[in-house]
């Protein structure tokens, strides 16, 4: 099931996120594993020179400046110059090093996440909306990438610099250390707690955003309708409560943010002056060596940074590990619909629907029911049936982007669940109401599942679907279409679409009341080019229009989602009240008329 | 050349001329400026508040300077604490002040950075519905929807982390090498050797990652593009076999999305590595010449510390400069495009002195009118038309004769080009929206749902009506008992989570929408196409009475329509060929009755 809208703080008892499905991504990684080792030894032999340096500078001053040892300054100035080289060289190798694991495992997963999607059948699609793959896809990815590319590796250097540096400064002067030591506790407390609270507020934002998103994409989408009535006002009003709740939520964020920040710079500000007055008295005492004090204080603004950031690391990790389960949720969908092994040598295009039962999960009643249905090679029927009555669940049963729950669809004797699907998809071609085009050119649009068809085999299909308006696009066939390039009517979608299925000259062709966007003329000339193309193959034609039914041999009516009458369209008209009140428009439109 | 470049004309262009691109950017600094002007003092304001805060930062390394150089001789000497506790007890201090007036900069700062954004979503959303359809029609709502989300949220995302960070970087950088110069000339200007070096670098990586961010943002909108296309198209995708095809050019999209992506990557590899070498060398050179100075006598031990830790107050903040380019440039682009929409002038306009019209009886002119769309060809070439107040008018022809054309300019989503379109002897471009809305209504084939209930979305056409209003509305339109059957009745969600509502029954709410709104003027194009048989039927015999007092145009490939209209227009390239009415035409040889006897055979 889609999570988008959990909230798992607000959800008790919701699937907490485990390290388990991030642990399982790193797997990913393993191609990667020799570079990753020198990224790693890196990024410690960095941290001890970044350290180093402080000391060297101690030395300069306890040494050489303290006791006027001129040749003892070169050596240790030199030494200093080459550690600073070294820790500048050490992190340009880490951060180098890190790009090709880190953004191959993001590609490789991403790659895998596709094939997986393409492979799940309808009933997932149809679950989940676009946006929601889309934000896996991208958001949920980058998201594990930061963490596993530079997340993890922060997270033990960081701990392992606080380590390191607390140790030598403890070693240097204990009260000094202690000092240092006990200061980074409350900034671990309160970044930790921080976060929580900074999540939580970020959240409300992004919500609230995308209540913002949802409002803007009605009014840019719904234009024609709010101008149409005049009501931008309306529309305005809903949109500036919104767009005011995210401007209080973020002024709230503000706030939070900008406490939590001053206090990581009072901390160490307030243990620098800590550091000064303990360590001048020490000096004065002679405990401590001045040079010692100076180093004390470099390295306590280097402690700094690795201690803040361990709460927002913290965060990105917990971050990372939701998103590593919504990833691996879908990577776990198995595919319920999985080709069989026969191929069927020469298709005849014997279609027969035996019993045939469909149900949602779990839902009680059936969307079909007992359906029985003998389609002949070569012949054409067509299914008529008020909204809703299961029409568009029957045709897509053949090629399978649905399975049966009962029963079972046959093409020339073989269930459909035998054939391997390139198999049995090459036999059946679909043309379906909402004719959904890519963003590529006509040609290639077209040619969707015969990449090796000809040039003349696309004119003649255009020809037929009366789509040859296309040859007269500013680039002819090249002409890219869709969501990036020109956008055609409905109608012409519908015969674009429609070219696509008639292409290859299928054994079986289903249309999905596929004529329902042409004008009466187009229509009229679509159909008798049909008829050509049907009288060879078997076909499944919905239809809400009696001129279509006229492109059928026989005529099948659907209702509570089983087959009540097959029959030719005159008989069934003669004797069947409902088919009559489905197809005659003008039945009691008017009674004078129909009288006549 | 400059109006040619006018409004959102730059948006798909990839090569913009220079001159454009000052242009363009004048332009957004112009709608910045204009956005920041109400905050004037506010700002003034906030200067004033991060300079006292930089100062107090500032002050902290040459207080531990003091520290070490006043405080400790005394104590060795013998002569007390004194001098130190006053100096500890002023870093203090000064970390006090810098903590108060950093959280009042930040308060202050976010505060106005919000306020902006409000006021921009605001702008951007009313003046996007000020837009003429004509407009909308070529933009495109998805475009309408990234302006409004993440362009607003890119310039967010610099307001939110990029700015004080900018604030910061660039006074830190003044103030720290004025404080080394006043520490120590010399030694300072042994620090400030590779400030050069720093500006030129900061310029390399600026250009090479301006380059490589926008090839990333070019690389993941391809990846996206095919991502939501091969998603929401998967049913053709899997009918037709397209799966291996559509894996080989996702893979590659995605390669080049990882490339573009690498090439960002190694870039910050070079930079931050690349500040923090000129940092240390620097800190090397400081301990070395500092040392010798030191040696001699010239400086104090306690500058040569101060110097340690303003170089490394120094070098810090530049590392974090990465990060602002890259939002600096996507607000850049996201302000190019906003600053592009404001500029669209309305193609239909609101008149300055609207016209009276207390009451329309919904008489309909046309006085001459042509029309084109943009720069194409004449849709109507030369039209005259009366339609008198009361009467229903059907229009036929072949698509793309001007039928919708004729229903877009009734309904003033469009100006003629010549002539006028009249309402009760008023030309429609003399009356203002709400007047206009008021008279005149229509239904499109599109008939949209809004997120609410089916009473908010009935209510739509006459907000505040009282709910009996919507159920009569229903009624009288047949939809009233398809809604009672749902589930919650008139109180069922619909619009994007609410799928369960089919097509015919969104046009039944439509059309009790249209209903609802009770205009003299109604105009159904293609209203009644995705209703079946029964339904539609039932919607004709509604409308027979509820057109019965108020002027009509129905426009439809479907002859049935055609039934209930006193009038019949039949329309070939934008020319009135048939006119009369129905049962005449029908009597007649021309067009209409070809057309009549076609579908009455398509019935039998």
């Amino acid at each position: 099931m889609p999570s988008d809208d959990d909230d798992p703080d607000a959800v008790p008892g919701a699937r907490q996120p485990s390290w388990r499905a991030l642990w399982r991504l790193k797997s990913y990684l393993r191609p990667y594993n020799r570079v990753l080792v020198v990224s790693w030894v890196a990024a410690f032999l960095g941290i001890a020179a970044g350290t180093a340096v402080p000391l060297v500078g101690k030395q300069i001053i306890d040494g050489p400046v303290g006791h006027g040892d001129l040749g003892g300054l070169l050596p240790l100035g030199l030494l200093a110059l080459v550690l600073g080289i070294a820790e500048a060289v050490l992190i340009f190798v880490r951060r180098w090093s890190q790009a090709g694991p880190v953004l191959g495992l993001e590609t490789a997963i991403r790659d895998d996440l596709y094939r997986r999607l393409q492979s799940l059948p309808m009933s997932f699609h149809g679950e989940w909306q676009s946006g929601q793959l889309l934000s896996r896809a991208t958001t949920d990815l980058s998201t594990i990438r930061r963490f596993l590319g530079f997340g993890a590796l922060f997270l033990v250097m960081n701990v392992l610099q606080l380590i390191a540096v607390t140790i030598v400064l403890f070693h240097m002067y204990w009260p000094l250390g202690l000092i240092v030591a006990v200061s980074a506790v409350p900034i671990i407390v309160l970044s930790l707690r921080f976060e929580k609270r900074y999540i939580g507020i970020s959240r409300r934002v992004q919500d609230q955003q995308g209540d913002l998103a949802t409002l803007v994409e009605e009014a840019a989408v719904g234009i024609r309708t709010i101008k149409a009535f005049g009501r931008s006002r309306h529309l305005y009003e809903g949109f500036d409560e919104t767009a005011r709740g995210i401007h209080q939520t973020s002024l709230a964020k503000v706030r939070l943010a900008s406490r939590f920040f001053t206090f990581l710079e009072v901390v160490p500000n307030v243990t620098l002056a800590m550091v000064v007055l303990v360590g001048a008295l020490a000096v004065a005492r002679d405990a401590l060596t001045l040079g010692t004090l100076v180093a004390f204080t470099t390295l306590v603004l280097q402690l700094v940074w690795p201690v803040a950031s361990l709460g927002y690391i913290l965060a990105m990790g917990q971050e990372a590990m939701t998103s590593a389960d919504r990833v691996t949720e879908v990577l776990d969908t198995v595919p319920e619909i999985v080709g069989g092994t026969e191929v069927i040598e020469r298709p005849r295009g014997h279609l027969r629907f035996e019993g045939v039962e469909f149900r949602h999960p779990g839902s009680a009643r059936p969307v079909l029911r007992d359906v029985w249905l003998d389609v002949r090679p070569g012949e054409t029927i067509a299914v008529v049936g008020a909204t809703g009555s299961g029409k568009t669940t029957l045709t897509a049963l053949v090629p399978r982007l649905i399975d049966v729950t009962g029963g079972r669809v046959t093409v020339d004797g073989h269930d459909v669940r035998d054939l391997t699907l390139p198999a049995l998809r090459s036999v059946v071609a679909t043309a379906f109401e909402e004719p959904t085009l890519f963003s590529m050119s006509v040609r290639e649009n077209v040619m969707l599942g015969h990449g090796d068809a000809g040039e003349d085999d696309v004119r003649e299909a255009l020809e037929i679907a009366q789509a040859t308006f296309v040859y007269d696009l500013p680039w002819g066939l090249d002409t890219r279409i869709g969501e990036q390039g020109m956008s055609l009517s409905g109608g012409q979608r519908q015969r674009l679409a429609l070219a696509r299925a008639v292409l290859g000259k299928p054994r079986i062709l289903v249309l999905d009341d596929t004529l329902s966007a042409l004008d009466v003329e187009t229509e009229a000339l679509v159909e008798e080019a049909l008829r050509r193309v049907l009288a060879d193959a078997t076909g499944l034609v919905v239809a809400h229009r009696a001129s279509t039914v006229l492109l059928a041999d026989r005529v099948a009516l659907l209702r509570d989602g089983t087959i009540q009458h097959v029959g030719r369209h005159p008989d069934l008209l003669a004797t069947v009240p409902e088919y009559r009140a489905l197809l005659a428009q003008d039945a009691d439109l008017d009674p004078d008329r129909a009288l006549r | 050349m400059s109006d040619s470049w006018r409004g959102v004309a730059a948006e798909d262009k990839d090569h913009i001329p220079e001159t454009v691109s000052l242009l363009l950017r004048s332009r957004s600094r112009r709608l910045l400026g204009d956005l920041l002007r109400p905050h004037k003092r506010a700002i003034a304001l906030l200067t004033a508040v991060i300079v006292v805060s930089n100062a107090a930062g500032l002050a902290l390394p040459y207080l531990v300077k003091t520290g070490i150089d006043s405080g400790i001789p005394p104590m060795a000497d013998g002569r007390g604490s004194g001098t130190l506790l006053t100096i500890v007890a002023a870093i203090v201090g000064a970390a006090l002040v810098q903590a108060v007036t950093r959280q009042a900069f930040l308060q202050l700062a976010g505060r106005i950075g919000q306020d902006i954004l409000l006021e921009l979503r605001r702008r951007v959303f009313t003046h996007f519905q000020k837009l003429s359809l004509s407009f909308h029609e070529g933009y495109t709502s998805g475009r309408v929807i990234s302006r409004l989300t993440s362009d607003v949220e890119a310039i967010a995302e610099l307001l939110d982390s990029g700015f004080d960070g900018l604030v910061t970087a660039v006074l830190t950088l003044f103030g720290t090498a004025a404080m080394l110069l006043v520490l120590d000339v010399h030694l300072g200007l042994v620090a400030l050797l590779p400030l050069p070096v720093l500006l030129l670098f900061t310029r390399w990586f600026r250009r090479e990652s301006s380059a490589a961010y926008r090839r990333t943002r070019e690389t993941v909108a391809l990846v996206i593009v095919h991502f939501v296309e091969s998603m929401t198209g998967v049913r053709a995708v899997q009918a037709f076999r397209r799966e291996p095809r559509n894996q080989e050019i996702f893979e590659r999209l995605n390669a080049d999305y990882r490339e573009a992506n690498t090439r960002g990557s190694r870039l910050i590899a070079i930079f931050m590595p690349g500040i923090k070498l000129i940092g240390n060398v620097t800190v090397a050179l400081v301990l070395l010449y500092g040392g010798w100075l030191a040696l001699h006598g010239t400086v104090t031990v306690g500058v040569l510390a101060a110097f340690l830790l303003y170089l490394r107050q120094f070098y810090e903040p530049m590392q974090e400069i990465s990060q602002f380019y890259n939002a600096l440039q996507s607000a850049g682009a996201a302000l190019e495009k906003l600053s592009g929409v404001l500029e669209e002038q309305p193609g239909v306009a609101e008149p300055p002195r609207p016209g009276e019209l207390a009451r329309a009886s919904g008489a309909l002119r046309f006085d001459a009118v042509e029309f084109a769309y943009g720069e194409g060809p004449r849709v109507l070439p030369r039209l005259d038309l009366e339609i008198p107040a009361g009467q229903t008018v059907a229009v036929v022809g072949t698509t793309g004769a001007g039928k919708t054309t004729l229903a877009k300019l009734i309904s003033r989503f469009y100006d003629p080009v010549s002539g006028r379109v009249m309402l009760d002897g008023v030309d429609l471009r003399d009356l203002d929206e709400a007047t206009l809305r008021r008279f005149v209504v229509m239904v499109t084939q599109e008939n949209f749902l809004f997120t609410g209930t089916i009473a908010d979305n009935i209510g739509f056409g006459r907000p505040g009506a009282p709910m009996e209003a919507v159920v009569e509305a229903a009624e009288a339109i047949g939809a009233h008992e398809f809604i009672t059957a749902l589930p919650d009745g008139y109180h069922t969600q619909v619009g994007k989570r609410g799928g369960r509502i089919s097509a015919g029954q969104r046009q039944l709410v439509a059309f009790a929408r249209a209903f609802l709104a009770d205009p003299a003027v109604l105009i159904l194009d293609e209203a009644t196409s995705s209703l079946d048989v029964p339904s539609e039927r039932m919607v004709q015999r509604a409308l027979r009475t509820i057109l019965a007092d108020r002027t009509a145009l129905i426009i439809a490939h479907r002859l049935s329509t055609v039934e209930i209209a006193d009038r019949v227009l039949v329309i070939e390239g934008g020319r009135i060929v048939e006119d009369g009415p129905p049962d005449r035409l029908i009597e007649g040889s021309g067009r209409f009755s070809r057309l009549h006897q076609a579908w009455v055979d398509s019935l039998a």
